[in-house]
């Protein structure tokens, strides 16, 4: 059986699924995507670094119209994984003001996208409330 | 500053926003070229340079423009910088002149917008039949909408509830209200596309687009076009006393591109831009927030005219909530912000925009503003945003002749 495949080359997967950011060796500032030189220093110098899978939602937003083909309601958040500002969806609970807040605590969550023609299962992630304790 | 230095605007015009089924661009740009020139007392003779902006054409739109109101062998600069894109032209024509190259300078923006609908970042392609990494991420599917959102009243709807998160008090009936003060100042303003007053509650049960931003809470697409003649200051002085009289200074032209911040990656970051562009156009003016009459901001959602108000240092930082609930940015509070009605009202199309809004502001300096004039206008500003991310700020000043 094929190993499954992330949505995106950042989120790596396994028994801890994770998410990865390439760090400027220089000034510690990270960029999913690829960076020709670092934005904020222009060092040239990346490594790659996991981060945190939990963190507090800092802003986010319930999509009630999109593009064709994209399913509604949904909630986009910005996430605050210690220091490391990520965007997902906010997944695993109800899509209403009621059901998320802001500063509410989230971790990493992956799902099945499905399967391809090959039988390659795709994973995707959002992040999802942290149940009290 | 010597008067060489100097740039004046002479003549601005926008049309009527709204929806213009039988005119396409070329016709609604050259209404309001033919305008700006006619109010400003010149001719295409005069003109020494020409900026020319529009974001969903096929390009070329300043040549397309000549061949309507006069092809007279003058550079041309097309340009495109998202919402910013009629700030950017008017700066560059701004800057030719500044430069010495010319005495006469004109800048248009022109959009077709009207129904087009939601503006994502990227729209969702077919899928394959097996998982195919694809782009700078590699994904496998397209992501807006699995990955956040991509669609601007998302993304904006981010903006205005991280404002929120950071300083309290935000929340959907607030940023509703905002709206309910861009959709009252409308009703005065007969070039607006939209006019009607809508109540609190209308507004909040309308259509929910993007939580908190409800369908009146989106700026409005429409078609439009907007066009101003600038002149340097000892041109100026050689033409008559009503021009004089009429003409607007140009206090500040900036513009700003967002400089790296840990979180612009995954969410664009429209406050230290506008916020440094603010800084340095007071700073060049020689004003500070406490002198303007007017703004017309960046209203192009309710959440983002908030944070704006901060970014623009029109309150104390974090104050924004405070000070829009002290009724200071209604049209009869101390800082009038988009009497126009707003983006949300008044409508966006989008290149239009950043030189719309320097009408809106010259018409209260002129004196010239009708029944929504602010009574003794004589200082206002003018702002712009444009995602990816650009900044347009201009400070205007009422003329001393």
């Amino acid at each position: 059986m094929s190993e499954p495949i992330p949505i995106v080359n950042y989120l790596v997967l396994g028994e801890e699924p994770h998410l990865v950011s390439h760090e400027c060796r220089n000034c510690k500032a990270r960029f999913f995507g690829r960076r020709n030189a670092c934005a904020n220093c222009y060092g040239t110098e990346f490594e790659q670094v996991e981060v945190a899978t939990t963190g507090e939602l800092r802003s986010f937003t319930i999509v009630a119209f999109a593009a064709p083909g994209v399913e509604v309601p949904f909630v986009s958040g910005i996430i605050d994984c210690g220091g490391t500002s990520v965007n997902a969806n906010i997944i695993n609970t109800k899509p209403d003001p009621e059901h998320v807040s802001l500063g509410m605590k989230v971790q990493l969550a992956t799902y099945s996208l499905g399967t391809d023609a090959d039988g390659v299962e795709a994973i995707g992630f959002g992040f999802e409330p942290v149940e009290a304790a | 500053m010597s008067k060489q230095d100097e740039v004046w605007i002479l003549g601005i015009n926008m049309t009527k926003f709204g929806k213009y089924p039988d005119r396409d661009i070329v016709d609604l740009g050259a209404e309001a070229i033919q305008a700006a020139l006619k109010d400003a007392g010149v001719t295409m003779d005069d003109i020494g340079i020409l900026a020319a902006g529009n974001l969903m054409g096929a390009g070329g739109i300043g040549q397309m423009l000549q061949k309507q109101v006069g092809q007279t062998g003058i550079p041309v600069y097309n340009v495109a910088n998202a919402c910013a894109t009629g700030a950017t032209a008017l700066r560059t024509a701004v800057m030719a002149i500044k430069a010495g190259e010319c005495d006469y300078g004109l800048a248009v923006g022109v959009e077709k917008l009207a129904g087009a609908g939601l503006l994502a970042g990227a729209n969702r392609a077919e899928e394959n039949d097996t998982w195919t990494p694809e782009g700078r991420f590699g994904a496998v599917v397209p992501v807006d909408g699995r990955i956040g959102t991509a669609t601007m009243p998302g993304v904006f709807a981010q903006i205005g509830m991280e404002y929120g998160h950071k300083y309290g008090g935000a929340d959907f009936e607030l940023f509703a209200k905002i709206s309910e003060k861009n959709h009252s100042h409308s009703t005065l303003n007969p070039l607006a596309a939209y006019n009607k007053e809508m109540s609190l509650e209308q507004i909040m049960n309308d259509m929910m687009i993007a939580y908190p931003n409800t369908r009146p809470m989106c700026s409005a697409n429409c078609d439009g076009a907007a066009a101003a003649v600038v002149v340097n200051g000892a041109t100026l002085k050689t033409l008559s006393l009503e021009q004089q009289r009429r003409a607007v200074k140009i206090s500040a032209s900036i513009l700003t591109t967002d400089p790296w911040q840990e979180a612009c990656q995954v969410l664009p970051d429209v406050n230290t831009l506008t916020r440094n562009a603010a800084k340095t156009a007071y700073e060049k003016a020689g004003v500070g927030p406490e002198d303007l009459d007017l703004v017309e901001l960046h209203d192009c959602f309710a959440t983002a005219e908030l944070v704006h108000y901060d970014n623009l240092m029109l309150c104390e930082e974090g104050g924004a909530v405070d000070f829009f609930n002290s009724g200071a940015t209604w049209r009869t509070g101390r800082m009038p912000v988009n009497v126009s009605g707003g983006l949300q009202s008044k409508g966006h199309p989008i290149a239009a925009t950043g030189i719309a809004n320097i009408w809106e502001v010259c018409q209260h300096l002129r004196d010239e503003c009708g029944n929504r004039q602010i009574a003794g206008a004589k200082v206002g500003l003018a702002h712009v945003i444009g995602l990816g991310s650009a900044c347009g700020i201009h400070i205007l000043e009422k003329s001393a002749a």
